[in-house]
């Protein structure tokens, strides 16, 4: 066994802390991510997390908690994207891109003041790589609250949001409030990004939110399994990540492991590589197995036997 | 401020900007502002590495560049490029994060590396960076054509045999290359920025797409100045100039077409994209 787990592993208050507060954080991401990667706002999720950042500097400037500044930082970020996004895909692109430019200009600002007047030089590689073994043991509660009130938001607008995120035209045309649904949603991408700043930092979290649900969308096609895949592969990688940078200290020299944020995103990647593998064996020879249009199709029977076809709104995909 | 080491500085930050102008425009006309923001990033884990390595970090930079470009080119087949964009991301920043923990490198070379250091800019940095710079310049003067067409009306450019999986590979490592010249002056974070803030105003200001190209190298240039003058004047990092100036230029282009209604065309389209796409379209018919 010891070969596997180092000697010390679980008597480590900083890996207990760090398994607790990863697997969080993994299940929150896997399920708030999953619509993001069906909505196609990986960018925008992305964009959060810089935007998290952002705050987590500001509010460490001004002495306060970072973990709200994450959260605060990432609910400004959604609320400018909101403002200033426009209904065409590529025009969100650039919206998104904007606003990711600005809030990165000022998360260098902040940065750049932070370690000028308080000295702490490690202040840049800790938000932006973060460490989840530096973690205190009293965030633990904090993180727990985030992670409750994102998954809550998601689980009060689930039907909606689904309908929306698959095929917003119908949806809107069928009387569901697309904005305030996109709103809601984007609030709790907003709280998830916030907490895996703090786990895997700023910049790594977007691995969490992405791989996993990436990975189990191309699994399987349902969504409520697709939400459970992607936790499962969520924690995993975190908690492999977290024993391998436990490890590595003993592999290499001097005891210095490698970061623990490079193994977790390394587990991630792989295992989106390997579902893609996985997938193309066993859709060999069979047309249309893209997720996304499975999903679609999906959403549009159980829609059309709910209601009969009639008074159907034409509607382009993919708007 | 223009005297002795800051020379190399407005050179390089010159031929930035221009090539930042020139690539930028295709950036926004094919809405590719995340591979814009995440290659570069590839690029600050090779620079990264080439410093574990000893090797020039020109070398590290372009070499996690082009692979960072044709990883997200090749993962994101079947049009799901923002998932794809997000994993090649990450995954050469946790490349990066791997590389610096092995090296004895101060927080604030790596802070540089990320937001940009105008005062880190030698003589013998120029030559390289103005070869890359001509490097891009051509390449984008060869597919101009094709580019746009495949960029702003995907249909027509299909009809007429241009390959849009070639034209994407061929984009994205021009892109890489444009970026990995930037990353040491302007930043890895940043140099995204510059790419689309510019353009998309130049864009809002003109349908014609040559004239949208010089403006937007217009822009740029006056952006990447004032962004050198205010950082050498308030010593703050370039990364903020460059951020908040972009992003007040994209606001402007947005207010223009938001409150010029003589700008309007008899179609009613104002947007920006829709009028590149009329006037191209009308041209082909000609």
């Amino acid at each position: 066994m010891s070969w596997i787990v180092e000697p010390g592993f679980f008597a480590s208050p900083q890996v207990r802390t760090a398994v607790v507060i990863g697997g969080l954080t993994a299940v929150v991401s896997a399920v708030v991510g999953t619509f993001t990667v069906i909505r196609g706002q990986s960018f925008a999720g992305h964009a959060l997390t810089d935007a998290s950042a952002t705050g987590g500097s500001g509010m460490t400037l001004i002495g306060i908690h970072p973990l709200l500044g994450f959260a605060c930082g990432a609910v400004a970020g959604a609320g400018a994207m909101e403002a200033v996004g426009v209904r065409h895909a590529r025009g969100r692109d650039l919206a998104t891109g904007v606003v990711l430019g600005v809030s990165i200009g000022l998360a260098s600002l902040f940065l750049y003041l932070d370690t000028t007047t308080t000295a702490t030089t490690g202040a840049t590689r800790h938000i932006l790589f973060g460490s989840i073994f530096a973690t205190a043991p009293s965030t633990v509660p904090l993180v727990a609250g985030f992670s409750v009130a994102s998954l809550g938001g998601i689980a009060v607008v689930y039907r909606p949001l689904l309908f929306a995120s698959v095929n917003a035209d119908i949806a809107a045309a069928r009387g569901v409030p697309v904005r305030l649904i996109g709103l809601t949603y984007l609030l709790a991408l907003a709280l998830a990004v916030g907490l895996s700043s703090l786990a895997v930092g700023a910049i790594l979290s977007t691995a969490l939110l992405i791989g996993p649900p990436a990975s189990a969308l191309r699994l399987t096609k349902r969504v409520g399994r697709a939400l459970l895949t992607a936790s499962g592969l969520g924690i995993g990688a975190t908690w492999l990540g977290v024993l391998l940078a436990y490890d590595s200290a003993d592999w290499l020299p001097g005891h210095n492991g490698l970061p623990v944020s490079s193994f977790i995103v390394a587990v991630i990647f792989v295992v989106y590589l390997v579902s893609g593998v996985a997938v193309r064996r066993a859709t060999r020879g069979r047309v249309g197995a893209a997720p996304g249009l499975n999903l679609d199709r999906r959403a549009t029977s159980r829609h059309r036997a709910l209601h009969p076809p009639g008074e159907e709104p034409s509607c382009s995909p993919g708007s | 401020m223009f005297s002795g080491f800051m020379t190399n500085t407005w050179i390089v930050a010159t031929v930035v900007a221009g090539i930042a102008g020139v690539v930028g425009f295709f950036v926004v006309l094919r809405a590719s502002a995340f591979p814009a923001h995440a290659i570069p990033n590839g690029a600050f884990a090779g620079a990264s590495g080439a410093a574990l390595l000893g090797v020039n970090a020109l070398v590290g930079l372009v070499v996690f560049a082009v692979l960072a470009a044709l990883g997200i080119g090749s993962l994101g087949r079947r049009g799901r490029h923002d998932v794809a964009t997000a994993l090649a991301l990450v995954m050469t920043l946790a490349l990066g994060a791997a590389f610096l923990s092995r090296t004895t490198e101060y927080a604030p070379e790596i802070f540089a590396l990320l937001f940009g250091e105008i005062l880190g800019v030698s003589a013998s940095e120029i030559l390289p960076v103005a070869a890359l710079g001509v490097v891009c310049l051509v390449a984008v003067a060869l597919l101009y054509r094709p580019l746009l067409l495949s960029s702003v009306v995907p249909e027509i450019a299909d009809a007429r045999g241009v390959r849009s999986r070639h034209m994407e590979l061929a984009f994205l490592v021009v892109l890489a290359f444009a970026t990995a010249m930037t990353v040491p002056v302007v930043g890895a974070l940043l140099i995204f920025s510059l790419m689309i803030g510019p353009p998309a105003a130049a864009r809002a200001f003109t349908p014609r797409p040559l004239l949208a190209v010089a403006l937007s190298i217009g822009i740029a240039l006056i952006t990447m100045w004032a962004a050198v003058a205010s950082s050498y004047a308030t010593n703050w990092p370039i990364g903020f100039f460059v951020g908040t100036i972009s992003g007040l230029a994209y606001a402007l282009g947005r207010a223009w077409t938001a409150w010029m209604p003589t700008h309007r065309s008899p179609g009613g389209t104002t947007s920006p994209a829709a009028r590149l796409r009329e006037r191209i379209t009308g041209r082909l018919a000609v």
